[in-house]
């Protein structure tokens, strides 16, 4: 009997193969250990491997075609022996039990997935037991419950629904995600919890299911960007990386009078208010950061040059959904701190609500990105082209410090340079943090 | 603004768009000189003459069939039908001809139509004078679909319908025909496919059209009043075209859907309105679509009995509840 050979699963993620061409044609004999086809992953091109003596009867993929992991691909068989123009679909993948072993499940009678290449990670667990924790029993819920449980990360097996028929409504969901009605399993806990009096570690005091869908998404068009952009930056710009430790009890004192002060008239500072301002007048005391790297022309052996920019356009990275986005204070070299301030605002919420115009987030010549409100100590941020240096800004830690001899608590921040080598050595970086440093530790200097 | 009804709002409309184009005329049965069944066009003979004020002979395939001619050639004709139920005589006249001239023409003629007429139950007038014919004119593509449920709406459509350059059919409604609103003075047009949230709200979106809107507006009322729910009522105003986008928005903020029309249940507007809605907005739903409709048989003739056959509040009000369940 003709052998049916599937699209193996060549990588983990793997989901569908692209079939990038045929080496042997229908009809060509084919010997166990040839190869008969190209099959590009997610990751690699790989050849298929044949495994079978006989001729090479039936094509079912033509090439180029996009093939579902399992779907099949090609017979093998014994000249003049009849194959189905499309072959009934292969058993069932085996669900994977509880009690099941790995043994039982490479046994059943589907051979192609036990005759797989060799090289191939093993194909058999492959298929996901569904919603676990109830077997064999339908979960009623709505489109939109079960989306929002989804995205919460609620197991709809673990909540009580209270729509007709005890079906799970939206509400239901984000009462088990806040907590405000227990889960099920939950309930049931506290009272064997009561009556044993100990606590008894169960196993269903955690979600069982698999912890999110096992599937390719396709990126949305910001993350492609991302990708694109910060691969671009990591692999074409020589980062090297500065760090330095800011005094940030001025800068926080200065904020706490100037927010107390000025509440009425609706002001309110953020750390990375004066961050931004600071960023800006540190540019104009070391403007070899505020440069752009140009490269040399594409054509002839023109000469490499660097633009130098006349204004200090600060960007700031702000967290959007599924993505980030770096939109612009213009001139924050003219502006004031508030200013500054009421203007970063505005933008950090359009941002959010995805309303900035392309003006609002191009042109920048220096960004920060601040992880401190995440209690991020310190950490190195990917430059954002053309940019020749990024900005990132740690929490401010409470922590002994030396002052006048003496250990004191102080309240210290983590500022890190990102630089790009080819535009800014790193001397000049170190007095762009220098003048930073000292701008931050005497604020006051940014209200002038 | 000056509270003016239904009735007069559609007069007016009609008023205005004879004044404005020496093209603009009325014809139908008993519209001149008996100065309408339902005084639509009360007065407009003795203002306008016999030339743009026309009485037609009893036969809906001739005279629509004469309308739908002489709108070919250029006249703006709009037709009365003293009941929405005689279509079907002229049946062929407006879904064969009237719709498909302008496609089957290749474009070349144009069939600028109106037809207008009440189309509703409830007044006991029984079963051949019921029908509400909207899903089965809206089938057909090439005709343009407007029902009207406020005084002002009426006027604003029916001017935008007498300009427009396809066949419209404009189904109002007898017992609206009474019923005041706030209309200005001055022009005004509604665009048709242009649907209208006649009431916001978090909890519930009821989709619905005609008298309908009204019997959903008490019962959104009464929800907020006694029930504490906040229900949204989209008006669709127009049903071809159909603005489905307003439809869309209100679902994606209230989640739950219920459907209110003068229709028999099967295959009606509704029934094409509940597919869009989970064909497009399927993850916005928390529970399933809802449809308030007539009760499925011919217009039933006992006055007390036909109440509940169609929508009325308390209807409307039971099935929100179960909606929002």
């Amino acid at each position: 009997m003709a052998q049916i050979i599937d699209m193996p699963k060549l990588s983990d993620t793997m989901t569908v193969g692209t079939l990038v061409k045929w080496l042997k044609k229908e009809g060509d004999a084919v010997k166990s250990g040839a190869m008969l086809a190209e099959i590009e992953t997610d990751k690699a091109t790989m050849e298929l491997e044949c495994f079978f003596d006989g001729t090479l009867l039936k094509i079912y993929a033509p090439a180029g075609s996009q093939i579902a992991v399992g779907a099949p691909l090609c017979a093998v068989g014994k000249t003049g022996e009849v194959v189905p123009d499309v072959p009934a679909p292969t058993a069932p993948k085996p669900v994977l039990k509880d009690d099941a072993t790995p043994a039982a499940t490479a046994t059943p009678a589907t051979p192609a997935p036990a005759k797989l290449p060799a090289q191939a990670p093993v194909a058999a667990p492959a298929a996901h037991p569904e919603i676990p924790s109830t077997p064999g029993q339908r979960i009623r819920i709505t489109p939109l419950a079960k989306k929002l449980a989804a995205e919460k990360g609620v197991d709809p097996a673990r909540v009580q629904g209270t729509g007709p028929s005890g079906r799970i409504v939206r509400a239901d969901v984000i009462a088990a995600a806040t907590g405000a009605a227990a889960p099920k399993a939950q309930i049931s806990n506290s009272k064997s919890q009561t009556s044993s009096g100990a606590f008894v570690p169960t196993a269903s005091a955690f979600a069982k299911g698999p912890i999110q869908e096992e599937k390719t998404v396709a990126v949305s068009n910001v993350r492609g960007i991302i990708a694109k952009r910060l691969l671009e930056s990591k692999t074409q710009i020589p980062h090297f990386y500065l760090n330095i430790e800011i005094d940030a009890g001025p800068l926080l004192e200065l904020r706490q009078q100037l927010n107390t002060a000025l509440e009425k008239s609706g002001v309110k500072l953020s750390v990375n208010d004066f961050i931004l301002k600071g960023s800006a007048e540190a540019l104009r005391r070391v403007p070899t950061v505020n440069c752009s790297w140009e490269g040399a022309p594409s054509t002839g052996s023109g000469q490499a040059s660097v633009r130098q920019h006349s204004a200090a356009h600060v960007s700031f990275a702000v967290a959007i959904d599924d993505g980030l986005i770096t939109p612009v204070v213009r001139d924050a070299h003219l502006k004031t701190v508030f200013a500054i301030s009421d203007e970063a605002k505005s933008l950090a919420k359009r941002a959010k609500d995805k309303k900035l115009a392309p003006n609002d987030f191009t042109g920048g010549t220096f960004c920060v990105s601040n992880l401190g409100m995440m209690g991020i100590e310190s950490f190195s941020a990917i430059i954002n082209p053309p940019n020749a240096a990024i900005l990132a800004v740690g929490t401010t830690v409470k922590k002994p410090v030396v002052k006048n001899d003496q250990i004191v608590i102080g309240q210290t921040m983590m500022l890190t340079l990102s630089v790009d080598h080819r535009v800014v050595d790193g001397a000049v970086g170190a007095q762009f943090l220098a003048a930073l440093k000292q701008l931050l530790e005497s604020p006051s200097l940014l209200l002038i | 603004m000056p509270l003016i009804t239904y009735r007069e709002a559609i007069r007016h409309a009609l008023s205005e768009e004879i004044e404005r184009d020496p093209n603009v005329v009325v014809m139908g049965e008993e519209v001149a000189q008996f100065n309408g069944a339902y005084k639509v066009t009360e007065g407009m003979l003795a203002k306008y003459g016999p030339t743009r004020i026309v009485d037609t002979p009893i036969s809906e395939a001739g005279f629509i069939g004469m309308g739908v001619g002489a709108s070919m050639l250029g006249v703006r004709p709009v037709m009365e039908l003293m009941f929405w139920s005689f279509y079907s005589v002229a049946f062929d006249q407006i879904l064969n001809n009237a719709a498909n001239v302008r496609y089957m023409s290749g474009g070349q003629i144009n069939c600028p139509i109106v037809i207008r007429g009440p189309a509703n139950g409830g007044t006991n007038v029984g079963a051949t004078h019921s029908h509400t014919p909207e899903n089965v004119l809206a089938n057909h593509p090439g005709v343009k679909v407007v029902v009207p449920s406020t005084a002002y709406d009426a006027k604003g459509l029916l001017k935008t319908a007498i300009r427009d350059n396809d066949p419209v059919m404009f189904l109002e409604n007898t017992i609206l025909y009474g019923e005041k609103g706030e209309v200005p003075t001055e022009e005004y047009l509604i665009p048709l496919g242009k649907a209208d949230v006649k009431r916001q709200g978090t909890d519930l979106t009821i989709v619905t059209y005609g008298r309908s809107v009204l019997h959903s507006l008490k019962a959104a009322e009464i929800l907020e009043k006694e029930h504490g729910r906040s229900v949204e009522v989209v008006d669709l105003r127009t049903i071809r075209p159909l603005d489905i986008d307003t439809v869309l928005a209100s679902v994606a903020k209230t989640h739950r859907v219920l459907i209110v029309e003068e229709q028999k249940p099967f295959a009606s507007v509704g029934s094409q309105i509940a597919y869009m809605i989970q064909r497009e907005a399927f993850d916005e739903l928390d529970g399933p679509i809802h449809r308030l409709t007539t009760v499925d048989s011919p217009a039933i003739y006992s006055p007390p009995v036909e109440i509940e056959q169609l929508p009325n509040p308390n209807r409307v009000l039971k099935a929100a509840l179960e909606a929002l369940a």
